[in-house]
């Protein structure tokens, strides 16, 4: 009996998502008494980083480093993991609901003939044979319970919905072979750019978002400023997408990305409702409006009604000072 | 290119959200549907393009839901131009349920690509595409912002990954799911709502398929406190308090 993971890594760094994972499937296997977390490692990762996933609760380390996982192809990589459930007897599969998971946990759910919740957002609520998990719907205007009927249940997690605490302990990592060869993986990846500088949106804990209120993109560069400062992502509303301002994948709101960081900082956007939709499951919402009537304010936690132009760059000063005396 | 585009039928984005029967169903009492949003402005839109650039092909939607989805969602996806249409006629379950009617259906028809939209907005599984992709043995784009395809079915894709993109080549059949970026909406003009009446709307009875997963119950969120005003004269007590009070920095 298990509790399964997927390790997400990039370059053989293990990714945050990762220790999500780990800390949600150690509770979950704790509540159904089984001793084993078993993570499962495709590609190069090193083997004092996958030690190293026991100080999140894993007990067991899956290492197939065959060089076919280079290549992200979701057809070879659930052929890995649902043979890992099976070798293992997973009870449950947990997977972080970011770009690897929505990929892989739905083509999981079929070979495994596993019910699968995406995006969830607490732990389960287990009681006998009844398996339910909470999961944000209607992009966030409201949540749901959702039962998982068959033996097998595959989960997947919001990211940022669980805080990482990390603890101490050390994994056994065995060399293990997937069964995944060449011949499966049908899609070649030609490319990766990721800005690598730049903390990646739906994992941060800190944004920074504006919207029309900014004018135009020659005046970003003060929000960049503040999301440098605070060790913040950047985030944009719609309309500034729409009109290439930014670019597409800072869009947040209901057509775009839904994040939930810790602090969420809207500066020159209303608040329409789709755009709500995406962020308001935010733990601390802050609002720079100089409209008091826009909408936003009645989602918000902080607000100040005033002119963005000259409040930024004052709060980029304060942040500074702040990370100054506190560093 | 023989497509198919799977298309949802969703709340409108300004809907309120409400419940019924303590809190076990939604109450539909007011609500406006639409076409979830990506599978209409994105995947349906790039597949009709794609028809368009290689002069040949057909675009067919296909909708797992009751009979009056023909007029609110499918006679909208035929305006705007897809050739035809299917309705299985069932209500959608859950994400497996539906996906195993698809399955279904393009295991007899053989298509070349099928198209979803990133997610729907009102469950916001987006399983769909992956368990398609998973009972018909393709291989499956997720969360793609461009498509180039040749008429040989050769393709390059780009997709979202967390803070980038990845470029990949992959060749028919696949099972791609579309975002922002793939296309520009398309408003449907009055020949196109005209000749989508004649259009062919084929009904099929679902398949039996095992229930994965149910909804037990609903919750709204709680509402959030009343905001706390910061004298725009002195911005940097926002700083002392996120660190302070909310403890977030």
């Amino acid at each position: 009996m298990s509790v399964l993971i997927y390790v997400t890594h990039a370059n053989g760094v293990i990714k945050k998502s990762t220790f999500e994972t780990a800390l949600y499937a150690r509770k979950v296997a704790d509540m159904l008494g089984t001793a084993d977390v078993v993570a499962v490692s495709l590609g190069n990762v090193s083997q004092a980083e996958l030690a190293a996933l026991g100080n999140y609760g894993v007990t067991r380390v899956l290492a197939d480093n065959s060089s076919v996982f280079t290549q992200f192809d979701s057809a070879a990589q659930t052929k890995a993991l649902a043979n890992a459930a099976t070798a293992t007897n997973a009870q449950v599969v947990v997977l972080s609901h970011n770009s690897a998971g929505k990929a892989i946990a739905p083509r999981l759910s079929v070979r495994l003939k596993a019910g699968l919740v995406t995006g969830a957002i607490d732990l389960p609520v287990i009681s006998g044979a009844s398996f339910t998990v909470k999961k944000s719907v209607f992009s966030g205007k409201a949540f749901a319970n959702y039962a998982i009927h068959t033996p097998v249940k595959i989960v997947s997690v919001s990211p940022n919905a669980f805080p990482v605490v990390k603890g101490s302990g050390s994994a056994t990592v065995e060399a293990w072979q997937s069964g995944v060869l060449g011949a499966d993986v049908k899609v070649t990846v030609k490319e990766v750019k990721t800005m690598s500088d730049k903390v990646a949106l739906p994992e941060a804990e800190l944004v920074v978002s504006a919207g029309r209120g900014m004018k135009g993109p020659e005046n970003w560069g003060m929000i960049e400023e503040l999301a440098d400062a605070l060790g913040a992502a950047t985030a944009c509303s719609r309309p500034v997408a729409d009109v290439h301002w930014r670019p597409h994948h800072e869009h947040v709101g209901q057509t775009g990305i839904a994040i939930s960081p810790n602090l969420y900082i809207a500066i020159g956007i209303s608040g329409a409702i789709q755009h709500l939709a995406g962020v308001n499951s935010s733990k601390v919402i802050v609002v720079i409006n100089k409209d008091p009537e826009a909408p936003f304010f009645k989602a918000a936690d902080y607000g100040i009604v005033g002119d963005a132009f000259e409040i930024v760059p004052r709060l980029i000063q304060a942040v500074k000072t702040f990370k100054a005396q506190n560093a | 290119m023989k497509m198919l585009v799977c298309i949802s039928k969703t709340p409108d984005t300004t809907s309120k959200i409400a419940f019924t029967d303590n809190f076990t169903r939604f109450d539909t009492s007011g609500v406006t549907f639409i076409v979830n949003p990506t599978d209409e402005w994105y995947a349906l839109v790039r597949a009709i393009e794609v028809k368009e650039q290689l002069q040949t092909g057909s675009v067919t939607v296909i909708n797992v839901g009751p009979k009056e989805n023909e007029s609110v969602v499918i006679q909208k996806a035929l305006a705007i131009g897809a050739d035809n249409a299917v309705r299985i006629d069932a209500d959608a379950a859950d994400a497996f349920f539906v996906a195993s009617q698809i399955a279904a259906h393009a295991q007899q028809e053989q298509y070349d690509l099928i198209f979803t939209g990133k997610e729907t907005i009102d469950y916001n599984g987006s399983g769909i595409g992956g368990m398609l992709a998973e009972l018909l043995d393709m291989p499956y784009l997720s969360l793609a912002n461009h498509m180039v395809i040749d008429a040989a079915g050769s393709a390059t894709i780009t997709r979202e990954i967390e803070g980038g993109v990845e470029v990949v080549t992959v060749n028919k059949p696949f099972v791609i799911s579309a975002q922002k970026g793939m296309a520009e909406q398309r408003i449907p003009n009055m020949r196109g709502i005209m000749s989508a009446r004649t259009k062919p709307v084929k009904v099929i009875a679902p398949v039996s398929v095992d229930t994965y997963t149910s909804i037990v119950n609903y919750q709204l969120p709680p509402a959030r406190t009343e905001v706390k005003l910061i004298d725009p004269e002195n911005p940097e007590t926002l700083i002392k308090l996120l660190h302070e009070e909310a403890k977030v920095i």
